[in-house]
C-alpha cells in the first residue's frame, strides 16, 4: 500500500474517532461556526471537543509547518484530509481570517519571530483577527486609501477610518493598511498589526439589507501602533511603505477563499436537494424551474472540477498567478444564482423574515447576503478587468 | 490523480498539437477537401498518418495492437483536432467504434481491428433514427434468421457514413421500441446487400448518410457482445463518444477564442485597438472563464471514465452540456467581435461556428445532457 493510501486510512480512522456526530451536520446558525479569540465561547461540548482534537493534531491549519501549529501535511495529504472531511460532512474546526488571510501573508512575508508568535496564536484559536482594508472613499480603488500613520520614532500615530471590516466588533487584533507616505501612492502603504483593545480604536456595526451586521465601520483616533513587539517581531509585515505588495498577495488568497463558495468539494446537484425540499412541502417542481436547476447544476458541477483543477495547479505551481480572479468571479456569480433558485423553490415560505420554521428567515437573509459576494474582495467587474489585463493581456486594461 | 496533464500527457499534447497544425490545419484540411467537394470530407492520406502516429488505435488494448491509452489521451488528440478543425474519422472510428469493438469476440477483433488500427478502414456508428439524439428509443430491428439475423429499419445522420467501410449498428432484437433491454450491436459491412445510403453534406462540410436496411443478412459473427445485452456496450460507446465530442468542442472553443483575442488586439477603430474597450474586455474575460471551466470538467470526466468511477456517467453529461454552452459562446462572440469580416467565408472564424454547431448536436445537445443530469441526480 502506498504512503498516501495509508494516510487516507489513518485519516479516516482518526476522523471516525475524533469528529463527534453533531460536528458532521451542516452548519445552520452563526454560532455553529467557531471563530476562536479571547472572548470566544463554545456552543456545546461537541464543538469544543472537535476544535481541541484538531488543534492538538495541527488540523486547524493542516498544511502549515508543525513549528507554527500546523500538521505539516504535503499538498496531496492535505487534499486527502479535505476529501475525507467532506465525505463525512465534518465542519471546519476553526474558522478565522487569521487562517485564511493573515497566515498566508506571514508565511510568505513574515519574520521568524512573527511566525512563531502570530501563527501559533492563530492555529490555536487564541487570537481572532480582522482585516482593515476598505475605506469610505476607497472601495474598488483600494490604493487611494487615506488612513494615515504619522512616524513618531518607535511607533506610528494612526488616524482614519476603515469600513466593511468583517466582525471587527468581535476581533482581538487587526491587520491594517495604513498610509505612511502621502507622496507615494503604491509605495507609501504599510501593512500594520495591532491590538484592537488599545486606546483610540472603536467599531460600529453596519446594518445590512439582510438585517444582520457582519461588517463594521472601524475608527482610529490617535492609535499608537508600535514598530516592534520584541526581538525579530516587527509591528508590520514585509517592509515599511511596501505593504501594497502584501495586500495584493493577500487579495489573491481572499479571492480563492470566496471562490470556494460556488464549488469547492461540493459534488451534490442542487436539484436533488430542491426536489427533496419541494416533495416535503407538497409543491411540484415547475418544469421550467427544473430546467433552470439542471442548467445551474451543469455550471456548478463543472465548476467543482474547475476548483479541483485550480487547487491542484496552484499547489504544483502550474496555474496562472491571476487565476484566483477568475475563480472568484465565477464562484460568486454561481453562489448568487444558487440562492436565487433556492428562493424560487421555497416560494412564499422563503419570504418569511422571522419565523421559527425558517430559523429566523435564513433563506431570505442568506439570499440577500450573497449579493455582497460579487462586491467584497474585488467586484466581478474588477475581476474581469484583471483577467483582461493579466491573463488575456488585452491592451489598456 | 491531480486534475491536470501528467508529463507523458503533456508530451503527447505537444506532439498532437504540432502534427495537427502541420498536417491537418484549416488550409490543407477542411478548406482543401471542402473546396474540392470531396465526397468523404477528409483525406485518406492524413488518416494513414494518424495511424503512423499511433493515434488510430490509442484506446485499444496493447494485446489487440493498440496503445492501451485512456480517454484523457484520446481527448488530447481530439482537442487538437478541434482547434484545427481537422476533418478525420478519429471520433467515429478510433473512439466510438473502437470502444464498441473492445466488447466484441476475439474473432471479431481479429477481423476488424487491424484495418482500424492501420487506418485502412473507416468506421461509422449508426444509432440515431431521428434528427435528435434519442438512444433510448431504437426501432431498427434485427430478426433471427437461420444462424444469423435480418436487419430492417433506418438510421439517420450517420456521421462519416459516406466514407465508412463498416457501420456499428444498434438494433432491437427483442422487446418494444422504448425498452432498455433487447438491444444488440452489430458490425455491418457497408457494402452488404439490401442496404442503401443517401449521403448528405452538413453545415460544417462533414458528410453523413441516411441509411436504410431492407432485410440485410448478417451472420452470428457480426454480433458485438451479447444478443439482447447490447445496451451496456451501447452506453459505454456513447460515453466514450460524448466525452470525445466534448474534448473536440474544447479545442474548437479554444481555437475560436484565441483567434478572436488575437484579432481584437490588432483591429483598430476610432483611432484605437478595439481590445482596449471595456465592453469587449469583460466579454472576452467571461468567455475565457467559461472555456477554462469547460476544459476542466472535460478532463475530470475523462479521468473518471478511465478510472471506471460511478460518477463518470453524470460528469460526462455535465461536460458535454458545459462544453456545448462554452464553445457556443466562443464561436458566437468570435463572429460578433470580428465584425463584418467574421461573416465572410474567407475568414476562418465562421468555420469554427459551423463545426461547433455540428458537435453540439452530435450525441446529445446541451438540453439533452442537462436533462440527463437532472435524471441521474433524481429530480
Amino acid at each position: 500500500m502506498s504512503d498516501l493510501e495509508n494516510f487516507r486510512l489513518e485519516t479516516r480512522e482518526w476522523l471516525e474517532a475524533n469528529c463527534p456526530a453533531e460536528m458532521r451536520k451542516p452548519v445552520r446558525d452563526d454560532d455553529d461556526v467557531y471563530w476562536g479569540g479571547r472572548r470566544a465561547t463554545f456552543k456545546n461540548d461537541a464543538q469544543k471537543a472537535w476544535f481541541e482534537a484538531c488543534r492538538d493534531k495541527g488540523y486547524t491549519v493542516p498544511a502549515w509547518p508543525k513549528a507554527y501549529g500546523g500538521a505539516g501535511l504535503s499538498a496531496p495529504e492535505a487534499k486527502i484530509l479535505r476529501q475525507e472531511m467532506a465525505a463525512i460532512g465534518a465542519r471546519p474546526p476553526l474558522s478565522s481570517f487569521g487562517i485564511w488571510m493573515l497566515g498566508p501573508a506571514l508565511l510568505k512575508f513574515g519574520t521568524e519571530g512573527q511566525k512563531q508568535r502570530f501563527l501559533n496564536e492563530i492555529a490555536r484559536g487564541e487570537i481572532r483577527w480582522c482585516q482593515g482594508y476598505s475605506e469610505p472613499g476607497s472601495g474598488s480603488d483600494l490604493v487611494s486609501m487615506q488612513t494615515f500613520g504619522e512616524d513618531k520614532g518607535d511607533h506610528w500615530q494612526v488616524n482614519g477610518q476603515k469600513i466593511w471590516t468583517s466582525y471587527a466588533d468581535h476581533a482581538d487584533w487587526i491587520f491594517c493598511l495604513v498610509r505612511t507616505d502621502k507622496d507615494n501612492k503604491y509605495k507609501g502603504i504599510t501593512f500594520m498589526l495591532f491590538d484592537m483593545a488599545g486606546a483610540g480604536v472603536s467599531t460600529k456595526p453596519i446594518l445590512l439589507i439582510s438585517g444582520n451586521s457582519p461588517f463594521c465601520e472601524t475608527f482610529f483616533d490617535d492609535v499608537k501602533v508600535p514598530k516592534s513587539y520584541g526581538e525579530d517581531c516587527p509591528g508590520f509585515v514585509g517592509e515599511i511603505n511596501r505593504g501594497w505588495d502584501v495586500a495584493k498577495y493577500l487579495l489573491g488568497h481572499e479571492r480563492e477563499m470566496i471562490s470556494g463558495m460556488g464549488g469547492g468539494e461540493r459534488t451534490a446537484a442542487i436539484g436533488t436537494a430542491m426536489k427533496r425540499h419541494s416533495a416535503k412541502t407538497g409543491d411540484d417542481l415547475d418544469p421550467m424551474l427544473r430546467a433552470e436547476l439542471a442548467m445551474f447544476d451543469v455550471d456548478a458541477l463543472a465548476f467543482t472540477a474547475m476548483s479541483e483543477k485550480f487547487m491542484d495547479e496552484m499547489k504544483s505551481g502550474k496555474g496562472h498567478p491571476a487565476q484566483p480572479n477568475m475563480m472568484k468571479y465565477v464562484g460568486t456569480e454561481l453562489n448568487k444564482r444558487r440562492h436565487e433558485l433556492m428562493m424560487s423553490v421555497g416560494g412564499s415560505r422563503s419570504l418569511e423574515w422571522e419565523s421559527e420554521e425558517t430559523r429566523g428567515g435564513a433563506p431570505s437573509r442568506d439570499w440577500l447576503r450573497t449579493k455582497a459576494n460579487s462586491i467584497e474582495g474585488g467586484t466581478s467587474e474588477v475581476m474581469l478587468n484583471v483577467i483582461s489585463k493579466r491573463i488575456l493581456e488585452l491592451p489598456g486594461a | 490523480m491531480p486534475l491536470y496533464h501528467s508529463e507523458d500527457q503533456a508530451m503527447l499534447s505537444d506532439t498532437a498539437r504540432g502534427f495537427m497544425a502541420d498536417e491537418g490545419n484549416i488550409a490543407n484540411g477542411l478548406r482543401h477537401w471542402r473546396d474540392r467537394d470531396c465526397p468523404d470530407g477528409f483525406g485518406h492520406a492524413l488518416w494513414k498518418q494518424f495511424a503512423e502516429m499511433g493515434f488510430t488505435g490509442m484506446l485499444l488494448d496493447e494485446a489487440d495492437g493498440g496503445l492501451g491509452m485512456g480517454h484523457v489521451e484520446a481527448g488530447i488528440v481530439l482537442e487538437e483536432i478541434g482547434r484545427n478543425l481537422t476533418p478525420s474519422p478519429f471520433l467515429t472510428s478510433s473512439v466510438l467504434a473502437a470502444t464498441a469493438l473492445k466488447h466484441g469476440s476475439n474473432d471479431l477483433k481479429e477481423r476488424y481491428l487491424p484495418g482500424l488500427i492501420e487506418g485502412e478502414s473507416v468506421f461509422a456508428v449508426a444509432v440515431d433514427e431521428t434528427a435528435k439524439h434519442r438512444p433510448d428509443r431504437i426501432t431498427t430491428r434485427a430478426e433471427k434468421s437461420g444462424n444469423g439475423f435480418k436487419l430492417t429499419g433506418a438510421k439517420s445522420f450517420v456521421v462519416q457514413g459516406a466514407s465508412a467501410d463498416m457501420l456499428i449498428v444498434a438494433a432491437r432484437t427483442s422487446g418494444a421500441d422504448d425498452d432498455a433491454d433487447g438491444i444488440t450491436l452489430f458490425a455491418v459491412p457497408k457494402d452488404a446487400a439490401n442496404m442503401s445510403h443517401d449521403a448528405v453534406r452538413l453545415v460544417d462540410s462533414s458528410m453523413a448518410t441516411h441509411t436504410r436496411f431492407d432485410g440485410v443478412e448478417l451472420d452470428g459473427g457480426a454480433v458485438i457482445g451479447e444478443v439482447d445485452g447490447g445496451r451496456e456496450v451501447l452506453n459505454a460507446m456513447l460515453a466514450a463518444g460524448r466525452i470525445g465530442t466534448a474534448a473536440e468542442g474544447v479545442g474548437v472553443a479554444r481555437g475560436a477564442m484565441d483567434m478572436t483575442i488575437d484579432y481584437i488586439k490588432q483591429r483598430k477603430q476610432f483611432g484605437q485597438v478595439i481590445g482596449e474597450f471595456q465592453a469587449l474586455q469583460h466579454r472576452a474575460s467571461h468567455l475565457y472563464s467559461e472555456v477554462e471551466i469547460a476544459r476542466a470538467v472535460t478532463i475530470k470526466a475523462q479521468q473518471l471514465l478511465d478510472e471506471g468511477a460511478e460518477s463518470a456517467d453524470l460528469m460526462t453529461s455535465v461536460a458535454k452540456a458545459k462544453v456545448a454552452k462554452a464553445a457556443g459562446l466562443a464561436v458566437k462572440e468570435g463572429v460578433q467581435m470580428h465584425g463584418g469580416i467574421g461573416m465572410t467565408d474567407e475568414y476562418d472564424i465562421g468555420l469554427y461556428m459551423k463545426r461547433d454547431r455540428a458537435l453540439q448536436e452530435f450525441l446529445g445537445d446541451a438540453y439533452f445532457h442537462a436533462n440527463r443530469v437532472a435524471d441521474i441526480s433524481g429530480y
